[in-house]
C-alpha cells in the first residue's frame, strides 16, 4: 500500500502542547484506510497493524475511512516519530526524500504479539 | 497589511488599547486569572491588548490577531481572529520552567553554552546549520554568516518542503503575485496537492476564497473553487470542482493539461493514466482559458512525491502557457511561519535559496549534495546546528542516526526529539510572541511581529549573536577573509 504521510489540524495543535506529550504521540501514530481493505484484511477501528517499508516498521492503531475519501491502496497518517521510521533517505539528489508517497506493506498484529 | 502606525522602527513596540486602560482604573486587580476566551471587559493593569498582532504558525501569517495578554501570568488567554491552530500557537506559547541552556542534558548557564556551542562549531570539519524557518529573518541573517565563517553548509525546512519549487523556480521561471491580488481579482483558484483546510485555515477566508476583493464583489460567489488531490481531504467541501488524480500521476496530468491548453492532441488513455476523465479535463480547461484571472496554489503533495521539481515546474509552466488567455499565476503554500523569509535571507546573503556549502570560502548551491536530509543520511556532517525545527522526530532514520552520533546544538521553545539528543540545548523566546522582528508571508510579503510578553530566555537572534562573536574571538587569527566579512 502507499502511505502518504500529511497535515492535520489535530497533529498542528497537539504540536504546539509539545511534542513529547501524549496527545501529539497518539496522533501521530494512528492510521487512516480506506473501509473495504480494512474488511478485506479483516481489521476493525481501533486495531493495530504493522507497517513495514525497506527502511524501517512501525504498529500503530487503524482507523476507517470512507471508499470515496480514501482511495483503495492509500493510507494516511499524520507526520511525526512513525512516519520518519517508515521514511527512505534517499532524494535522487534533490534534498527531498520521497515523504509523502511510502510504499509500505500493512499486516494485522495479533493480540499479544505487540511487545 | 498591518498598519505601521503604532510602531517603532524594529518594530518592537505593541499597542494597550484606551479601553483596556480605562478597564484596568476601574477595576484593579480584578480577573487575574482570565480563563481562556475571557474578554478583558474588567482586567486589571496586567490585561494588554495588543491589536494587529502577528500569528506566526503557518505561511499564512495573518497580521489581524487581537490578542488579550495577561502579563502576570505571562500568558496570551485571548487571541481574537485566529484559526484553530494559530489559537493553540498562542494558548500553548506560554512561559514553562526549564533552564535556559542544557550541556549534555545538565544545567549550564547561557554563557557556558554559548561557549561550548562555538568551540563545537569551530572544531568540526563539516558543520551544518538546519531549520530557520521559525526564527525572525534577523536570526537567519547571524545563522548564514556563521555558516560562512565556520565553512558549513546552511540549509533551511525548505529543502524538505517545496525546495523542488526552488529547483523549479530556477529552472521555469515564476508567474507570481501578492495574496491580496487573489483576494482582489482571482475568480478561478486551484488548489493542487494541499489541504489548506488543516494546514492553513484562513487561506480559505483571509485571502483566497471567501473575502470580496475589487472585482470580486461576492466573494465565494464570485470564484470558482477547484481541489485536485490524491484523497478527498476537509478541503474539498470549500470546493465546486474536486478532482481525484491517481498517486503519482500529478506529472501525468499537468502535462496533459499544457498539452489541452496548447491545442496538442492527446491519447485516449489518460483516464486510465491519470484517473481523471476527458470531460472533467475539458471542462478546467474551458475555465481556465475562460477566466478573469486565475491562480495555482500547489502543495506538498507535488513536491514530496514522485517528480517532486518537475511536477512543481509544470505548474509553474501551466500557469505561463495560460498566460496567454487571461493572468494567471502559480504560488507554492508556504508552511512555516517564516520559511519564505529563510528562502529570502538565505538568498540574498549567499544568492541560493537552500542547500548552500561554504566550504570552498565561497557559496555553492548543490540539492542533494549540501541539503540537510542527504548530508546526514551519507554521515558526512560531523556536527549541527539547529534552529527551530526537529529533524529528530521528522527526519528519515538513517539522517537521525547521524544525528545521534554528532554533537548537535539545539535551539528550541519546547522540548523536543532533537534538544533530548542535542550537546547543547538552549531554550529560547517565541518569535512573534516574545521576540519582534521580521517574517515574511508566503507570498513574498514582509511583515514586522508585534510581541505580546516578555520571556525570560533569550531570543534564537540573540543566541546567535553570541555564539558568532564567540567564534570569533575564539578562531585562530585570520583564517580567512570570508569570516571577515561576516564580521559585525
Ligand atoms: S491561518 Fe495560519 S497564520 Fe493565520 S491564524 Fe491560522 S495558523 Fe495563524
Amino acid at each position: 500500500m502507499t502511505l502518504i504521510p500529511g497535515r492535520t489540524s489535530k497533529q498542528g495543535t497537539s504540536l504546539n502542547a509539545g511534542k513529547l506529550k501524549a496527545e501529539y504521540l497518539e496522533v501521530t501514530s494512528t492510521v487512516e484506510m480506506n473501509e473495504d481493505d480494512m474488511k478485506k484484511m479483516k481489521l476493525k477501528d481501533g486495531d493495530r497493524v504493522r507497517l513495514r517499508s525497506p527502511e524501517g516498521e512501525v504498529v500503530v492503531t487503524c482507523r476507517p475511512k470512507k471508499a470515496s475519501d480514501l482511495p483503495s491502496g492509500i493510507i494516511f497518517m499524520a507526520y511525526g516519530p512513525s512516519s520518519s521510521e517508515l521514511m527512505g533517505s534517499d532524494t535522487a539528489g534533490s534534498g527531498m526524500p520521497l515523504s509523502k508517497q511510502i510504499e509500505v506493506r500493512v499486516e494485522a498484529v495479533g493480540a499479544g504479539e505487540e511487545g | 497589511m498591518s498598519d505601521k502606525d503604532n510602531m517603532t522602527d524594529n518594530g518592537t513596540n505593541t499597542e494597550t488599547s484606551a479601553a483596556a486602560k480605562a478597564d484596568a482604573k476601574a477595576a484593579p486587580g480584578a480577573a487575574s486569572g482570565a480563563a481562556p476566551g475571557a474578554a478583558p471587559k474588567n482586567g486589571g493593569d496586567h490585561i494588554k491588548i495588543v491589536k494587529n498582532a502577528t500569528c506566526t504558525f503557518c505561511g499564512c501569517v495573518c497580521d489581524d490577531m487581537d490578542l488579550t495578554v495577561d502579563l502576570k501570568e505571562k500568558r496570551i488567554t485571548k487571541a481574537k481572529n485566529a484559526c484553530v491552530l494559530g489559537r493553540a500557537w498562542f494558548a500553548e506559547h506560554t512561559i514553562e520552567d526549564r533552564p535556559a541552556a542544557l550541556i549534555d542534558g545538565r544545567e549550564a548557564s547561557v554563557e557556558e553554552a554559548v561557549e561550548e556551542a562555538a568551540r563545537i562549531l569551530l572544531e568540526a570539519r563539516y558543520p551544518i546549520t538546519y531549520g530557520l524557518s521559525d526564527s525572525t529573518c534577523e536570526a537567519q541573517r547571524v545563522a548564514v554568516a556563521i555558516s560562512d565563517i565556520v565553512k558549513g553548509s546552511v540549509d533551511t525546512t525548505t529543502s524538505v518542503c517545496h525546495g523542488p519549487s526552488g529547483i523549479a523556480f530556477q529552472g521555469v521561471g515564476e508567474t507570481t503575485s501578492t495574496l491580496g491580488e487573489v483576494k482582489n481579482r482571482a475568480d478561478l483558484v486551484i488548489y493542487w496537492g494541499g489541504n489548506p483546510a488543516e494546514s492553513h485555515p484562513r487561506h480559505f477566508t483571509r485571502y483566497a476564497v471567501t473575502p470580496k476583493g475589487m472585482h470580486i464583489p461576492n466573494g465565494k460567489k464570485d470564484r470558482t473553487v477547484v481541489l485536485v488531490d490524491v484523497r478527498k481531504t476537509p478541503s474539498a467541501p470549500v470546493s465546486d470542482i474536486f478532482i481525484q488524480v491517481k498517486p503519482g500521476r500529478d506529472f501525468e496530468l499537468l502535462w496533459t493539461l499544457r498539452a489541452l491548453v496548447n491545442g496538442k492532441k492527446i491519447t485516449a488513455d489518460v483516464e486510465e493514466l491519470t484517473g481523471v476523465a476527458r470531460e472533467t479535463l475539458d471542462d478546467l480547461v474551458a475555465r481556465m482559458k475562460s477566466c478573469s484571472y486565475g491562480v495555482l496554489f500547489f502543495g506538498m503533495g507535488l513536491t514530496m512525491t514522485r517528480g517532486r521539481h518537475f511536477n512543481s515546474g509544470a505548474v509553474l509552466a501551466l500557469a505561463a502557457d495560460l498566460n496567454q488567455y487571461a493572468p494567471f499565476v502559480a504560488k507554492p503554500v508556504r508552511g512555516h511561519g517564516n520559511v519564505t523569509g529563510a528562502d529570502n535571507v538565505v538568498s540574498w546573503q549567499t544568492g541560493y535559496p537552500f542547500g548552500v556549502n561554504f566550504n570552498r570560502g565561497f557559496p555553492r548551491f548543490n540539492p542533494g549534495e549540501f541539503t540537510t536530509v542527504d548530508v546526514l543520511a551519507r554521515g558526512e556532517a560531523d556536527a549541527a546546528l539547529v534552529i527551530a525545527t526537529d529533524p529528530a522526530s521528522n527526519f528519515p532514520k538513517k539522517a537521525i542516526e547521524t544525528l545521534r552520533r554528532i554533537p548537535v546544538i539545539s535551539l528550541d521553545t519546547k522540548p523536543t526529539e532533537t534538544s533530548r539528543l542535542a550537546r547543547v540545548a538552549f531554550s529560547v523566546a517565541t518569535y512573534g510572541i516574545n521576540t519582534g522582528g521580521t517574517v515574511y508571508r508566503m507570498d513574498d510579503v514582509p511583515i514586522t511581529l508585534r510581541p505580546a510578553f516578555e520571556s525570560p530566555y533569550p531570543g534564537d537572534e540573540e543566541i546567535l549573536t553570541a555564539i558568532r562573536d564567540k567564534i570569533l574571538a575564539l578562531r585562530p587569527p585570520r583564517q580567512d577573509a570570508a569570516a571577515d566579512r561576516a564580521a559585525p
